[in-house]
């Protein structure tokens, strides 16, 4: 494993250190991350795996405090150590009270970091506020601050002993560090002296207080409250018991629900920025998760796809500076996070380098393609950049750290696909996994979904001014628009694109906008099979007539499959211009630049109804029912949210899970499991299921000529190849491509073809279309005779070609019990050597291990674990690439990328340094000291680090061990 | 046939063997040459000829040393008659239509002095409704017990062939937990247990499996840390010629060896078995378990034929990797059919050149580095 990508699943608590422009996300599993600069980012991960609930930077250190909802605190440190830095933890510490105490008196609710950086202020369920010592994390019990000594120096008339109960909020006076704000959950905020310890100010709320913000010159402060108020407060040295100044209601007047959280931002041209969380219309818009910017008579009720964690504002970082000048909200939601630009006019989203949300649709498949030619990445990059002109210009402003990382040596490109229909084309040559291009195939096609714009307008006379923001959209309104396989060429730009409802769709790069005609044809795969009946979903409408593609990828041809059942193979030939595809039923060759179907095979057992009715009608009813029934606990939600108020949102979802477990359990406990064993037959179901097709050119008939071949695997075993006659390139247009059965191999094991693949006189496998002709590989040696090597999910056979002979096999399954998966050519370069490298199978097996077998002697190079066996999801979307590296997805929005050759690592290593420009102009000069003496003795740290051993960044495993095994295995076979 | 022959006209010296034949009521001796005992169509040929019965057919049996008649129609069984023969070889012929099958088995020969008077006065059990089995060269295996002489004798060894029969095998396995004598006492732990049998299927037919019996090894891997699903893949991958250890449920049928009560031993063999492991490995690599494996190709629409297996001068069996490298030869001794051989002539030219050189190692051929 090397680095994690895209979005953190379940985030729960977000940390932004201005003075490192670092910012951090902490989950629910308890793992946290850090992020600045793109590439720059850490990993660490609680040994507790509890919730993470709050994170705070400690001011103008390399540290950080994270809360658990264990109320465990962790404190954790920025290091370098070999010239990167590496984030590691410190210090753990659990508030203790008095013997005695109910666990309320230690119940953490709110921190302050204090820009001292000697001690931190937690604040409990019971009042009390407790000092704790840096970096020792020791209770100071002499500046514990008890709710009963606030009552002491309040006026008894209208305090009772219950106003005190709970600390919202904890709040440091901007100008003066001796004093702080103590919010409590009643209303009362007292503003309380460090140094006399004594009470100088207080404030009496008549709302639950939810939280608090000071304006910058200290001179005012802004309480936010539970009704969906705000209040602004004076804080003056004559007046010992203020007023509000103001209170205001933003979305009332019918009830309103909690402003959660509060920003009073100022800015040179004297209008502030009010920036809160929810507020909303209790009533009407109680659901919605927004958070409103209010600039003078601008305001904007930003509303976002999914629960929001957390927000924070970048402004000025500048201690000495009069005004705050904001210039970006940082907003994470539960399943994206979006950036905000508030310098600009309209307030524009801020395209994310990094965290970006690979789920917005569910994915539904990964094609991984390396080493792109400039020239096509070029071209994809600019349509890229025609789709995100709604963007703001602004640069990332999260910037801290700097990336060390070598720069990546090649261009690489992931493409997924997704539920709705898209591909996403991702950058995957580095750390940040960057959004390219998307392309929708929708367009081609009638649905029922209008195509929903409605994304970005404003609503300029409506109130609340909402405004839809982010990407994330899991409700697909038409599965069958699901994309499953995915090709691409990336000499020609050809790209084909496969998906549920049988749609096989061929498509050229054009860099304009283009209105044209979609050529569609149908394949019959059931061919003279009779007296079937379809029962799975019906094939999809197309549009008639032209259809506008904006510039990129631009469909020229559609083959739709009969019966439209879901695709499961895939290949494309940019040279011979043909495209193959398979179902469950059987498997088909169209001529794309004739535009011509060359010939259909049926692979369907007459007996086998099941694939016949629609396999995947079952599934199909299944997931439906799924969704409805998510959607329906949605809308319980919503509506018990709206009748309850709050709150119960997480907890409800949690419910209607444990009981799903439940009854899931229950079924279990009925029926034993058991397997049945018995040998495969030629009747068995889903037999015909083409898994596999393979374009070669090789010696199918005899060993003086060899010809263009298609090769197809089944789900029984079976292995089709078919030889090809394509007219040279000046008659391509003018005569047919003709093709013919030559071969039919029957596999006694029966059991499923997941790889086929014929290697060449030199044991090399041949290269992939148009790679020789742009001088890219060597041309295959012809000479000497040609293998075929069959893997199914059991065994790896290589035979003799012309005349098949089986030669060499070996057996995975009757030895080991686990199953072939996914199986892929890598090629291993040493990191020693530029001049060598080889060509091995690595393959996935169904217990998520990894194993490098040699080619063409079918050794066992080596085995490893790296994906969970249980991880089902997490081993089906294993994606390899062509040069040992491979990505899964290690929840619905991140994949984890993981390299099996030392030559091609893709890891993190950025630098985090001290920014000495603001620590020296920092009212503090003890930290610039502090600084200096820290700089002056990193080998100490050095030491220090290799002692304590391992790194927190690659907490998951540790792989350079088994990198070296695997090196040394390779080069030891030489 | 000639040198049978001639070993019967000569003196009985050490390497020969008195053979006496009885068909009907006519007795015939000869001697055969112990060391070079020949097939067993020559032998049959030569009965046939010292009987003069050259176009009847006959089922040939002999007694062996436990006084059991046992019939002769294969090499095999014939070699273990010559074996065992000592120091005469008492052979019976019967004519195949009037033959008594029942007179074959264990103890028949003690039982009754005579067979032929057995053949003459039908028995008791006789008169039951006749059912008509053929003689084991018509029946094909579908199970065995092997492996008897190297397993404790709580376990026992089965195989089921599948090739044999249109059976379904017909079983199914389930999660259990078993307890096992462990250095630390006694320790439950996971097992895979037969949870059902399927009524017809190869597995009950043959009796030699029962629900609740524990699965130990599948083809000679333990299963023990395996899942489930595992061991379901492994006993599926290897359908066709099934061998499967269990503990049986059922002690009592075991095979008593030795002085040893099956009851007291029912733990105690435990520890033994992983040291039998290696060698029971060894066996079944060495055995037939590839002539389950030939898959069929269909050239050009044509006749459906096995595929060839190039036959190998040397098979080296790699212990950890388990890789069957087999070379290409030009003498293919046995290829199955007709076809294949008036085909294979052409195809072993081009095959010549496939033979991978052992020098040649496969790291040479570099991938090309691909830069742009």
């Amino acid at each position: 494993q090397t680095v994690e990508h895209g979005f953190p699943h379940q985030p729960s608590a977000l940390g932004y250190s201005p003075f490192l422009r670092l910012m951090a996300i902490g989950t629910r599993s308890g793992a946290i991350k850090l992020y600045g600069a793109p590439g720059v980012e850490f990993m660490g991960l609680h040994e507790e795996n509890n919730t993470v609930m709050q994170i705070h930077f400690i001011p103008d250190q390399c540290q950080l405090v994270t809360l658990l909802d264990d109320n465990s605190l962790h404190l954790w440190s920025l290091k370098q150590h070999g010239g990167a830095s590496e984030l590691r933890e410190e210090h753990r510490f659990t508030l203790k009270g008095p013997p005695g105490s109910p666990p309320s008196a230690t119940q953490v609710t709110a921190i302050l970091a204090h820009s001292s950086r000697e001690v931190l202020y937690l604040g409990t369920e019971s009042g009390g506020v407790f000092a704790a010592e840096l970096p020792s994390l020791r209770v100071l019990e002499d500046r514990t601050i008890t709710s009963e000594v606030v009552l002491q120096r309040l006026p008894e008339d209208n305090c009772n002993r219950r106003s005190c109960e709970l600390v919202e909020a904890l709040r440091e006076h901007p100008k003066n560090p001796g004093q702080i704000l103590i919010g409590y959950s009643r209303g009362l905020i007292v503003l309380w002296d460090l140094q006399n310890n004594k009470v100088t100010h207080h404030f009496l709320g008549s709302q639950q207080l939810e939280n608090l913000y000071w304006q910058r010159d200290g001179s005012k402060f802004i309480s936010c409250h539970y009704d969906g108020s705000y209040t602004q407060w004076p804080v003056s040295s004559d007046n010992r018991q203020p007023e509000p100044l103001e209170n205001t209601v933003p979305y009332g007047p019918f009830p309103c629900k909690a402003i959660s959280k509060i920003y009073w931002q100022t800015t040179k041209n004297g209008l502030p920025y009010i920036i809160f969380q929810g507020g909303m219309p209790r009533a009407s818009y109680g659901d919605r998760h927004s958070i409103s910017v209010i600039h003078g008579s601008h305001q904007t009720a930003f509303d976002f796809t999914s629960r929001v964690i957390d927000f924070f504002i970048i402004f000025t970082s500048e201690p000495a500076a009069e005004f705050d000048d904001p210039s970006a909200l940082v907003v994470l939601a539960e399943e994206e996070l979006v950036v905000i630009d508030l310098k600009t006019a309209g307030w524009p989203a801020v395209h994310p380098p990094y965290l970006a949300s690979l789920h917005c649709s569910a994915i539904t498949c990964s094609h991984h393609v390396s080493n792109i030619p400039l020239k096509l990445w070029e071209r994809i990059i600019s349509a890229g950049s025609k789709q995100n002109i709604h963007y703001s210009s602004m640069p990332w402003p999260i910037d801290g750290g700097t990336n060390i990382a070598p720069d990546p040596p090649q261009r690489d490109l992931l493409l997924t696909g997704h539920e709705d229909g898209t591909v996403r084309f991702w950058d995957a040559s580095g750390v940040c996994l960057h959004l390219l291009y998307k392309l929708s195939t929708v367009r081609v096609f009638l649905t029922d979904a209008d195509p929903n714009d409605n994304m970005n307008t404003l609503g300029e006379d409506e109130w609340p001014p909402l405004r839809k923001v982010g990407t994330f959209d899991p409700y697909s309104d038409d599965p069958r628009l699901g994309i499953q396989k995915i090709y691409l060429c990336k000499y020609s730009g050809y790209l084909a694109v496969a998906g549920t409802a049988g749609q096989v769709l061929v498509m050229e790069l054009n860099d304009e906008d283009a209105e044209h005609v979609v050529d569609h044809a149908e394949a019959d795969l059931l061919q003279d099979q009779e007296g079937y009946r379809w029962k799975g979903h019906e094939k999809l409408k197309t549009r008639e007539g032209p259809v506008r593609f904006e510039a990129g990828f631009q469909p020229f041809v559609l083959v739709q499959c009969q019966p439209p059942a879901v695709v499961t193979s895939l290949a494309l030939h940019s040279e011979w211009k043909l495209v193959a595809f398979g179902t469950s039923h059987g498997f088909g060759l169209f001529d794309h630049q004739q535009k011509r179907l060359v010939f259909v095979k049926c692979t369907l057992h007459p007996s086998d109804q099941l694939a016949l009715e629609g396999p995947l009608s079952r599934v199909k009813s299944l997931k439906k029912s799924l969704r409805q029934s998510f959607r329906r606990i949605r809308r319980s939600r919503v509506s018990s949210r709206k009748r309850r108020g709050g709150g119960g949102s997480a907890s409800e979802v949690q419910e209607a899970n444990a009981k799903f477990d439940q009854d899931a359990l229950q079924e279990m406990e009925l029926a034993p499991v058991q397997r049945k064993i018995e040998a495969r037959s030629a009747e068995d179901s889903f037999t015909g299921f083409v898994r596999t097709l393979y374009f070669a050119d090789t010696f199918l008939r005899d060993s003086s000529r060899h010809c263009p071949s298609l090769w197809a695997g089944t789900n029984g075993g079976t292995v089709y190849a078919f030889c090809l006659r394509v007219p040279p390139a000046e008659r391509r247009m003018d005569e047919p491509v003709r093709a013919e059965q030559a071969k039919e191999i029957q596999l006694m094991h029966r059991a499923p073809v997941v790889g086929i693949l014929v290697l060449d006189g030199r044991s090399t496998p041949l290269p992939e279309p148009l790679e020789v002709a742009h001088d890219l590989s060597k041309s295959p040696d012809m000479q000497g005779s040609h293998q075929l090597l069959v893997v199914s999910e059991e065994q790896f056979k290589v035979f003799t070609l012309p005349k098949v002979s089986s030669k060499l096999k070996l057996k995975l399954t009757a030895l080991e019990g686990c199953r072939v998966r996914k199986v892929t050519v890598a090629n291993f370069g040493s990191c020693k050597t530029d001049d060598y490298s080889e060509n091995d199978l690595a393959v996935l097996t169904n217990l998520g291990d990894i194993q490098i077998i040699s080619l063409p002697f079918l050794k066992l190079q080596i085995r490893y674990p790296c994906i969970r066996k249980e991880d089902v999801s997490g081993i089906a979307s294993c994606v390899f690439t062509k040069y040992g590296q491979g990505f899964y997805l290690i929840s619905p929005s991140e994949f984890e990328r993981f390299s099996l050759s030392t030559k091609w690592l893709v890891e993190p290593r950025c630098l985090v340094d001290m920014p000495e420009v603001t620590s020296n102009n920092h009212v503090h000069n003890k930290s610039a000291v502090e600084n200096s003496a820290r700089k002056s003795s990193p080998g100490d740290y050095g030491e220090e680090e290799r002692k304590s051993g391992r790194l927190m960044e690659h907490a998951l495993l540790n792989d350079e061990k088994v990198l070296k095994e695997i090196q040394s295995t390779l080069e030891g076979g030489r | 046939m000639n040198r049978a022959q001639r070993g019967a006209a000569g003196s009985r010296g050490l390497g020969t063997m008195e053979v006496k034949s009885k068909f009907g009521a006519e007795f015939r001796r000869f001697s055969l040459e112990r060391s070079k005992p020949g097939k067993f169509e020559e032998f049959y040929g030569l009965l046939q000829h010292v009987h003069k019965i050259p176009n009847v057919d006959v089922l040939v049996g002999y007694t062996d040393i436990h006084g059991d008649l046992l019939p002769i129609n294969n090499d095999d069984n014939y070699h273990k008659a010559v074996s065992t023969a000592n120091p005469l070889l008492r052979i019976f012929i019967q004519r195949k239509e009037d033959a008594d099958y029942s007179a074959f088995g264990t103890d028949t020969m003690t039982r009754k002095k005579n067979v032929l008077s057995n053949v003459l006065r039908p028995d008791n059990h006789k008169k039951k409704p006749h059912i008509v089995i053929s003689m084991p060269q018509d029946f094909r295996p579908v199970s065995s017990i092997i492996d008897v002489d190297i397993l404790p004798e709580t376990h026992r060894r089965v195989r089921l062939y599948k090739y044999g029969t249109d059976k379904p095998l017909g079983f199914y396995i389930r999660d259990g937990s078993s307890v096992r004598v462990t250095p630390h006492g006694l320790e439950k732990v996971p097992g895979i247990f037969i949870s059902r049998l399927v009524p017809g299927g190869l597995a009950q037919s043959t009796g030699l499996l029962a629900v609740n019996d524990e699965v130990l090894e599948v083809n000679g891997i333990e299963v023990s840390g395996k899942s489930l699903d595992q061991v379901t893949d492994m006993m599926i991958a290897n359908s066709r010629n099934l061998i499967i250890t269990v503990r049986p449920a059922n002690q009592r049928n075991n095979v008593v060896r030795n002085s040893r009560t099956s009851g007291s031993s029912g733990q105690s063999t435990e520890s033994s078995l992983p040291s039998s492991t290696p060698n029971i490995l060894g066996n079944l690599l060495q055995g037939e378990e590839e002539s389950d494996e030939e898959d069929i190709v269909i050239e050009d629409n044509g006749e459906p034929q096995q595929i060839p297996k190039a036959a190998p001068t040397s098979e080296s069996i790699e212990s950890l990797s388990q890789i069957e490298l087999l070379h290409e030869s030009t003498q293919n001794g046995f290829l199955p059919s007709s076809e294949m051989n008036s085909s294979h002539s052409a195809g072993s030219i081009s095959m010549e050149y496939e033979v991978p050189d052992p020098g040649r190692k496969p790291l040479e051929e570099d991938g090309t580095i691909i830069t742009l």
